[in-house]
Order: C-alpha cells, then structure tokens, then sequence
C-alpha cells in the first residue's frame, strides 16, 4: 500500500487486488482514527464499558496487595512521564486506590524526572479526594525525583536516606514518622513500579530483586511495548505483572469489585481502563482485518504470478 | 495553487466550521474556569524559623531549614492542609515572618461558574482561566499539528516538532542543573552556599561524600577536555572510569537476574501434580500445567538450537531449529501485538483528550455534568 498516488491511470483495467494494493495508506489512517474515536464517542456518551476477565498476572498484582497487612510500608515507583500516561495512569491509580484502602503505607519515589508531577497528581486524585483521612508523613509521603537511574536503586539497597535525603517537601527523611525506621528497601514487603521505559522494572528486577528476592515481592504495569521483555520475570522475579492497558483494565475490575458499595457506582475516574478497552477491541478488529487483506493480495498476486 | 495547497484549505476551512458550529451549540468549547481560594499559614514558631534559618548555613544534617519549605503543608491551622494545592497554584503574597498568605486556583465544572454569576454577576471567586484556556488551546493545536502529518508533511507539523525537540532539550538541561549538579555537585562541595542561595531543604552530605565528589569534580573538567584544541585525550580517562563502572554493574546484575535466575526458572518438571484445596489431585490444572511446562521447556531448546551455529541445521538440530523460528515468530508476533495495543491507547488518550476537555463532546468523568 502506497501514499500519494492520485495520478493512477488505468486504475480500472488493474485487478482488484492490485487496486486495493495501490490504496492511498491515508485511507487507513482515517479508518484507524474512526475505530478509535467511534467508541469513545459511544463510550463518553452511553458509559458502558466491557467486561474483564483477569488473567493470572493481572490477579497476582492484586493477591500481593490485598494480602499485606494493614500498616504495611510499600515503595511505588513511578518510572514514567505524561508521554505514556495514556497508557499507565489507569493501573497507577487503581494501584494507589487498592493500596489507600488497604490502609497500606505508601512511599511514593520517581527515577523519572517528572515521574514526581504524575506521584502528585495521582496522590491528590486518588489519596486527598477520596482517602483524606490518610496523613502525609504517617500514611503516604511522595519522595519526589532523584537523578541516578540504576546508581539510585543500588544505593536504596544499603541507604534508603542517603538515596532520598528528603521528601518532594523539602522535609528531611529522618523527621518523616514513617519512614523512621527505614533504613534499606528490603524493609519494604512490596515494590510496585509502573515504568515505561529505562529506568524501570526491567533495572528493579535487575539490581534490586535479585538481591532481595526471597526478602521483598515486587510487582509491576509496563507499557505494551516492554511487557514482552518482562513475561519472562513472572513469576519467579516479578510477582504480578500488568501489561498495557489490557492488564490495567483487568487489575482495575478486580479493585473496582473489591470496593464496590451497593447502591453506588464507581467513580468514572476508576474506568478509565476499561473506558479505552473499547477502542482497543474495534481498532484491533481493524488491525485483523488489514492483516487478513494484506494476506489475501499477497496470495492473489501470488497465484497471478504463478499462472 | 497546487492541488495539495487546496486541498488543505478545504480542511482547514471545514475543520474551522466545524469548530465554530461547536462553539455556538450547548454550552460551548475549550473553557477553563477556575476558583480561587485564599490560603493562609500561620507558622507553628516563628522564632523558631527565625532562628532555625540563622542557622541554615550549619553543615550538620539538621532539619531546621527545611521548616519554611514545608511549613505551608503541615501547620495544623492551614487551609492547604485540607485543601489539595492545585497544580498551577502559586504564591502571590507573602505577610509577616508568623504567617504566609497566598491564592489558589482550583479548576471548577462550567455549570459551576454560571450558578455563581446567576447568584452574584460581580463576583470574582470563580472566572474564566484565561492561561489555562489558552494552554488547552494549544494543547488541542499542537495534537492535531503532530497527527497532520499523518496527511503530509506540513509547516504545522514542523512548528510542533522543533518545539518538541526544543523544549525537551532545554527541559532536560535544567533538570541535568538543578537535580543534579546543584545538589548533588555544588551541594556537596558548598552546601552552606547552596543551602542559603538556592535549596534551603538541602541536607547535608557527609564528609566521605563530599571527598568523593572532588574526585568526581576533576572526572568532570577532564572529561570537558575534549573541547579544548589541545589535550582531548585526558577524556578518555574519565570515559574508561565511566565504561569500567558501568560494566561491572551490568554484568553482574545480568549474570545474576538474566542468566542464573532465568536458567533456573526454565528447569520445570514436564509433569505436574496440581492438588485443589481437599488434597486431590485436579486432572485438568495438571494437565495444563505439564502442557505449559512442556512447551516452555521445547521452546527454550529449540530456540537455543536455532541460535546454535557451530552445527549445521540438519536432522534433528535443524528440526528443532525450525520448530525455534516458530517460536520466535510467535515472539514477535506477541510483541507487534503489544506494540499495537499500546500504540493505540496512546492515540484513544488523545483523541480522549480532543473530545472531552477541548470539544466537550463527551464527559467521562461527570467533570461538566453533561
């Protein structure tokens, strides 16, 4: 399929199949935005979403949070920027939702530079709006950024407050009540990155799970294009896995069932995954259809050729 | 006027219709409005900050400092404690040293602000946000000059991506400056300057830090070097540092996560018992658990035979190689896959953006009340 051919002569006498090889791919395009745009037009409209059924990645994400005992010290590391936000700030807020209920206490941290701005917005969304009994200091404190890449996840192994010498307040680490008597990662029963790239899950697996694994779980969301690079981890390295939007659509039916009320309906901020499963499903549908096409020309060129 | 130039126009002239027809249907497009709430901290000890800033120039890992910057967020009679501070919320005054006045906007719904004008039409706690207005504005603008080239290469397109490239580049700079030569570097070799110039929560690093960082310091002019006409090779000195380092770290944490670990997660019996909560055992998990365990195993060889070149791929080696290239077809395969599916949650969060917070079309979230 080629661009810019408005100047085909002879388009009738062609065969059909080479007609439809010739297609101006500017048509594709437009099909692809009508597959995506068409549902969240009727999604925004009507507010169905799909069903989920969690796979066994998505599940070990939840069981490894729901089995922590209340009080809990969990590290969640946000390794990405609003460039894949689209992508991981659905499994983000379901997994500080998840963790805020459980009465967990949370340490946010970021090897992103604005991994920081996303922690804050997730916490005010999530943590101030719907959880404010949750203390800053005793139950969350968000760590903010610190440059350093892999050299932050070793120093976490030995120092926790050398690594994070101060919150994103200012406050000094040593004054912060929860985290008195952090005094390395392997404290922390739990790891959770969302990461979308270098620095992430792939670095935590590799300098810090390997030398606590029997110490701390870790679990992670990935965006789709590292997912594939992470599978093999799970489960001996990874503990649960989320992977794109598909794993975050799943984690978050579990959490939204988990706290749902009788009688009143989940908050359309705790939907936003499933929400995007809906173009999903309709543009990868096209995606199917495009490759069965292509398949198709290529036999029926095949077969011309042969004859 | 070329073919490709009016065509252009008909889209932008339709585009622009369209936006305007939008604009006069309901209750509009694009605004953002935004409530203003007036935050007042009363410091927990104001000669306690005093002096605790008197202080500030002090090398010891103390605190005290750090009270001013965070003072606005833990005094228990402030307003911002209960009240989340927006993200564009900034000072806009400051009072005596007991207490520190300041404003923040908060985004509202629209309905919001025509109730308030309907109940007072002079009142001023809600408005229109015009730089948050223009900000969606051009928010929407440079979406849809980045998906016009998708049509053509355009100079829309251009505009947008040399303001990519140039915003990342001096955003990059000035996080490189302030996250890490400023605390880490200037930090540790003048943390009394740096703490009363430019970080008053900078604590303090240890003597053993601050040694490590002349070294670190003298790596960092050398390395300049290159720059200079004469003496370039003295970078290569602080390159090897950095390639030495960097190898050691990788190889061990590879050795370790990558080689060892995964060796022992691929050496699975090919026949598993599952046994369900009574103690019998659940013929169909176990079934599917050796299925798993089988294939897991044969595509681990296989594919490990593929890449095996010392022999040639004949009889079996070459059998299990070509069963390896099924297996990596399948990879690949997955990962186009994934690729996709990421790809286009990219493209419905824009598009979500478009029609929700720009056209108002739809309201995922209630957000208008639509």
């Amino acid at each position: 399929m080629s661009a810019g051919n408005f100047n085909n002569t002879n388009a009738s006498a062609r065969p059909w199949f080479e007609r439809l090889d010739r297609i101006d791919r500017r048509w594709i395009f437009l099909l692809m935005f009508l597959a995506v745009s068409g549902p969240i037009l009727w999604i925004g409209v009507t507010g169905k979403t799909l069903p989920e059924a969690p796979t066994l990645a998505a599940r070990a994400v939840f069981q490894e949070i729901d089995q922590l005992p209340a009080h809990s010290l969990v590290l969640i590391s946000f390794d990405y920027d609003p460039a894949s936000a689209g992508e991981l700030q659905p499994m983000a807020t379901s997994l500080v939702r998840q963790c805020a209920a459980k009465n967990l206490r949370m340490v946010f941290i970021a090897l992103w530079p604005l991994g920081n701005q996303v922690a804050q917005q997730t916490i005010q969304d999530v943590i101030r709006d719907d959880y404010p009994a949750l203390k800053e200091g005793d139950d969350f404190v968000n760590m903010g950024y610190q440059a350093g890449n892999e050299a932050v996840m070793k120093l976490l192994l030995t120092d926790f407050a050398k690594a994070f010498p101060k919150d994103s307040r200012g406050e000094a680490t040593s004054n912060i009540p929860m985290l008195k008597d952090v005094k390395m990662v392997s404290q922390f029963p739990l790891l959770i990155s969302v990461s979308a790239g270098y620095p992430g899950s792939k670095e935590w697996v590799q300098y810090v799970i390997s030398a606590y694994n029997e110490k701390m779980n870790f679990v992670t969301g990935c965006t789709g294009v590292s997912a594939p690079q992470l599978y093999p981890y799970f489960p001996q390295q990874i503990a649960g896995l989320l992977g794109a939007i598909k794993g975050a659509a799943e984690y978050e039916s579990m959490v939204n069932e988990s706290l749902a009320v009788d009688g009143v309906a989940t908050a359309p901020k705790y939907l936003q995954a499933q929400r995007r499963m809906g173009p999903q499903l309709v543009a990868h549908l096209l995606m199917v259809g495009l490759i069965i096409v292509g398949n198709v020309i290529f036999f029926a060129r095949k077969r011309r050729g042969a004859a | 006027m070329t073919r490709q130039a009016k065509t252009w126009l008909v889209i932008g002239a339709v585009f622009v219709a369209l936006l305007v027809a939008r604009g006069m249907i309901g209750q509009g497009l694009g605004r953002v409005y935004v409530k203003r709430t007036d935050v007042t901290v009363t410091l927990p000890d104001a000669a306690a900050v005093n002096s605790a800033a008197a202080g500030a120039s002090s090398t010891s890992a103390s605190t005290s400092a750090s009270t001013s910057a965070s003072a606005s967020t833990s005094a228990p009679t402030s307003a911002a404690s209960t009240q989340p501070t927006a993200p564009s919320s900034a000072p806009t005054s400051s009072s005596s040293a007991a207490t520190i006045s300041w404003q923040e906007w908060k985004q509202v719904p629209p309905l919001e602000f025509i109730a308030a004008q309907k109940a007072n039409p002079a009142q001023t706690e809600i408005t229109l946000s015009w730089p948050r207005t223009i900000g969606l504005w051009l928010a929407a603008f440079f979406t849809l000059a980045i998906f016009s080239f998708l049509y053509a290469d355009n100079p829309f397109y251009k505009i947008a991506e040399s303001l990519v490239v140039g915003v990342s580049a001096a955003y990059w700079g000035v996080i490189g400056f302030w996250d890490t030569l400023v605390p880490k570097m200037f930090g540790a070799l003048t943390p009394g300057l740096v703490k009363s110039l430019v970080q008053p929560s900078l604590v303090a690093p240890e003597m053993l830090q601050q040694i490590s960082m002349i070294f670190a310091l003298i790596l960092g002019v050398m390395m300049l070097w290159r720059l200079l006409p004469r003496g370039g090779w003295i970078s290569a000195w602080p390159l090897a540092f950095i390639v030495g380092v960097t190898a050691g770290l990788k190889i061990v944490s590879h050795v370790e996560s990558d080689l060892m670990a995964q060796a022992a997660a691929t050496m699975k019996p090919l026949v598993v018992s599952v046994t369900d909560a009574s103690g019998a055992t659940n013929m169909w998990d176990s079934w599917w658990a050796s299925v798993a365990n089988v294939l897991l195993v044969t595509g681990v060889i296989c594919c490990l035979a593929y890449f095996f070149f010392s022999v040639e791929h004949k009889g079996v080696v070459g059998g299990a190689a070509r069963v390896g290239i099924w297996y990596l077809m399948i990879t690949f395969g997955a990962s186009f896959g994934f690729t996709v599916m990421g790809r286009i949650a990219l493209l419905a969060a824009r598009v979500e953006f478009l029609f929700d917070d720009w056209l108002w079309l739809i309201d995922p979230n209630h957000f208008r009340g639509l």
